[in-house]
């Protein structure tokens, strides 16, 4: 089973980001749970969801301790929360960033400006940057789904072809 | 096979309803039940669905206008939870002793004072006495699959009792899980309520019922109560036939060898089953019983020769967990250790559960977080 | 000019969104009441707001009590303080749901009762708590997470509810206009009795609108006199000052529409009724005006 936890704050997709995950994941023939995780859910409050990925039902409910991969949607949660607790020694971090943000060592690095494709891509949604059809891409090409299941999964919810353009660009932009 | 979506719990129980066809949904918006409400909203508003949704100020007026729909003889649906479940309860008990099959989504949530909104039984099980049929699912699948035969069971004429469909707040409610959204074909057949207000044979409902009779009554709700294990039977092998999933009153995972056996209702469960896996690969023979219907209660679980662990995500003050309590009634020879967890939403894990396997001391009760020496 | 007091009776960081109307509303209505007052807050986002045990965001006393029953309790509280000599204010504070809806009942059998509290509503037209779902206050064309195509009836006419209890103070108001609501305040709890203030207070999220148009959008409201200022001490009518000066030129309401996300499927034909009924209450109310100074 591989567990993901995903960093990001109320308001920018992330809950619909861990749908598409798990989404993109079964389509692969997968199975695949994404839950968020309600603290007091306001617009611009730091939140978490939770993705889980197997070959055979998840049969856990409680909270990913343990995860095997982290997102950091905005690294602007990092101020106040601590997102690499519990992170697997070897785990793998993927973090939307415009520059070089440095972990410590002993986990797997990798980040894409998904902010700036966004912005490029002119996916903007009242007056915010989309993040969450973007990153799709990103995890594709880290290996989480297939492309073609990424695709897939954007666009049974967003058909507007700004998205899956992101997601093209932020998978080919993944510095790893 | 047909293709599987991603949905919550609150998504499948609301499509599950949209497929029944319901001609009146009459629901009152409560945390963590509103997702399932403004879905039915949406499919009304896009004309996905065919029913009336009212808006109602309350859930007492929720389940009133249920009750008032469903004597017409068309079938109706409503959610609730918590707080909302208790504000209408003197409804649920005129809705069952008014003999209507209304079909309810109840989502498994704490009780007040300290708002909390996290998941536990005590809503539910605090309303067992009121003779609604409880059943208590732990997947995505299970919720949509369970909604559907939910109403066949209510309205099947040998029964004629409201059904709540039990889900645990936030743990399976908001949690996205891969379904099939089946189509139900004539799965539910059409709605005969006999005793459906008609103007040209006109009845009065629910006048004086003076002390020679009433008990009469209240006995009638209890065979069909008896007679809805028949129809759950039925229902569910129906559906195992023309749809392939397997659902039994209680769900068994290798307790046929098990010395000891984790009972759990909703999620938890579920999780206990990579408990006893776990438990397994330390030569404990673990097995777990998932009660899904505790209304009408099963009178035939298979325990003998085993120690029972029954984690009570209740509790009923001044007795103990409720779940506990009903199984050492019905089955005076049980031997019980009593857990209670998971209360407000406390957080119990696979590993927790081994640890209340490991630890267990038969016949006492355990408050999982509290401190020994205060227990 | 009024002396409003610098002290804040509430403390740094609420759980509120960026731009809540509602906390800068009580802001206000707690500087007027002073430190004898108890809050009873029914379940509404003043619930969440108030922050996670064993933190508390105000420095008077709150009891949170259920949906449905906040006049009941404020009834009870009431009783058992005056009877031991007490003149401690309490206060009601709960949103549109609890009041013209799940509360309205036990609401009304506290203002026939003539039981001494105020009861204060914010109206956010909508249960913002829950995640904006319809209530009875919500107004005709706002969509809402249960009305996806905008509200098809109009907004409960909750004021002229409570004037058929005929209460020796009652009042509406607006978080637009802070000095307003603690000239109000102030007044009412001079006054034994039942009292009732109804303030329209923005939610930026539910709305749709930027979390810093709140107060924008509040005046909006009353220049267009889709919200109306005015007080009412038995028969004695008063429009207050801001509504005076908007009814001798009423703002299109189009533009207050225009500004908010939640009109957005509003057609013209709605559009029209909106403004339709908005001038023939306008009528009334200055129908009322005059009488009532008439009979003064």
């Amino acid at each position: 089973m591989y567990e993901i936890r995903i960093h990001s704050r109320g308001g920018q997709g992330g809950v619909t980001a861990a749908r598409m995950m798990a989404s993109a994941a079964v389509k692969d023939g997968k199975f695949a749970t994404a839950c968020p995780f309600y603290g007091a859910e306001r617009r611009g409050a730091p939140i978490v969801s939770f993705v889980r990925i197997d070959d055979k039902p998840v049969r856990i409910y409680s909270q990913i301790k343990k995860p095997d991969m982290i997102i950091v949607l905005d690294p602007t949660v990092m101020d106040t929360v601590d997102v690499l607790d519990g992170l697997k020694e070897g785990g793998k971090i993927f973090i939307n960033t415009h520059d070089d943000i440095s972990f410590p060592p002993g986990f797997k690095v990798s980040r894409v400006d998904l902010t700036g494709i966004a912005l490029r891509e002119d996916l903007i949604v009242s007056g915010s940057p989309i993040l969450n059809t973007p990153v799709i891409g990103a995890l594709a090409r880290l290996g989480l789904f297939t492309r073609e299941s990424g695709v897939k999964a954007i666009t049974e919810t967003f058909t507007d072809p700004r998205n899956t353009n992101a997601a093209r660009a932020a998978y080919d932009e993944v510095i790893i | 096979m047909s293709e599987l979506i991603m949905a919550t719990g609150n998504k499948a129980v609301a499509a599950a309803a949209k497929m029944a066809k319901p001609v009146v949904v009459a629901a009152y918006p409560i945390t963590p039940q509103t997702e399932i409400i403004e879905t039915i909203a949406d499919y009304v508003a896009s004309g996905e669905m065919d029913a009336r949704y009212i808006p109602v100020e309350s859930e007492h007026s929720a389940m009133t206008a249920c009750i008032g729909a469903s004597i017409t003889g068309v079938r109706v649906f409503t959610a609730t939870s918590s707080h909302g479940l208790l504000y209408m309860h003197e409804m649920l008990h005129w809705a069952a002793g008014a003999r209507l099959p209304i079909v309810m989504g109840q989502v498994n949530r704490t009780l007040a004072p300290g708002w909390n909104i996290w998941a536990e039984h005590s809503d539910a099980l605090s309303q067992r006495d009121t003779g609604w049929l409880q059943v208590y699912v732990s997947t995505v699948q299970e919720a949509y699959d369970t909604t559907l035969m939910a109403f066949r069971i209510a309205e099947d004429n040998r029964v004629l009792l409201p059904v709540m469909i039990n889900m645990d707040g936030f743990l399976l409610s908001h949690i996205m899980q891969p379904y099939e959204m089946t189509e139900p074909g004539d799965f539910i057949p059409p709605l005969n309520l006999p005793q459906k207000i008609d103007v040209n044979d006109p009845k009065g409902y629910g006048a004086m019922s003076p002390s020679n009779v009433h008990y009469q009554f209240r006995f009638d709700m209890e065979k069909a109560m008896r007679a809805s294990r028949t129809v759950i039977n039925e229902t569910e092998a129906e559906f195992a036939k023309r749809f392939g999933r397997v659902y039994k009153p209680i769900d068994e995972y290798l307790t046929e060898d098990a010395d000891v056996v984790i009972v759990a209702l909703g999620t938890l469960g579920k999780e206990a089953e990579v408990a006893a896996d776990l438990l397994r690969k330390e030569g404990i023979k673990a097995g777990v019983m998932r009660i899904r219907w505790l209304r009408p209660f099963p009178l035939d679980m298979n325990i003998k020769g085993k120690d029972l662990v029954v984690i009570d995500r209740d509790y009923s003050f001044g007795f103990g967990g409720v779940v506990a309590g009903e199984i050492q009634a019905k089955y005076p020879d049980a031997k019980i250790a009593r857990i209670i967890a998971g209360i407000g939403g406390q957080e119990v894990t696979y590993e927790d559960m081994a640890e209340f396997v490991r630890n267990r001391k038969m016949g006492t009760e355990f408050w999982f977080g509290i401190p020994q020496e205060e227990q | 000019m009024t002396e409003i007091p610098k002290e804040e009776m509430i403390l740094k960081c609420p759980s509120t969104c960026a731009g809540c109307g509602s906390l800068l509303a009580l802001r206000y209505i707690l500087k007027a009441a002073g430190k004898d007052t108890i809050l009873v807050i029914p379940a509404c986002c003043n619930s969440v707001i108030q922050g996670v045990y064993p933190y508390m965001l105000h420095t008077v006393p709150v009891y949170n009590i259920a949906f449905a029953a906040s006049a009941a309790c404020a009834s009870g509280m009431s009783e058992a303080l005056r009877a031991t000599g007490q003149k401690t204010n309490v206060i009601v504070y709960a949103g549109d749901g609890g009041t013209a809806d799940i509360g309205i009942q036990a609401l009304s059998g506290a203002l026939e009762r003539g039981e001494d509290f105020l009861y204060i509503c914010y109206d956010n037209e909508a249960y913002g708590n829950t995640g904006m779902q319809r209530s009875g206050a919500t107004p005709l064309g706002a969509i809402t997470t249960t009305t996806p195509n905008g509200k098809t009836v109009n907004k409960k006419d909750l004021d002229r509810i409570i004037e058929a209890h005929n209460l020796p103070y009652q009042a509406t108001a607006s978080s637009s206009y802070p000095a307003d609501i603690y000239n109000k305040v102030k007044k009412a709890l001079t006054i034994p009795g039942p009292k009732f203030i109804h303030i329209l207070a923005p939610c930026p999220p539910g709305w749709r609108i930027p979390s810093e148009k709140t107060v924008e959008i509040g005046k909006m409201a009353v220049r267009s006199g889709i919200w109306v200022l005015w007080e009412k001490e038995y028969d004695k009518f008063t429009i207050s000052a801001p509504s005076r000066a908007a009814m001798k030129k009423p703002a299109p309401v189009i533009d207050y529409l225009k500004a908010q996300g939640r009109f957005r499927k509003v057609d013209e034909k709605t559009a029209a009724v909106i403004q339709a009924n908005i001038d023939k209450n306008l009528k009334k109310i200055a129908l009322e005006a005059a009488q009532s100074e008439e009979n003064q």
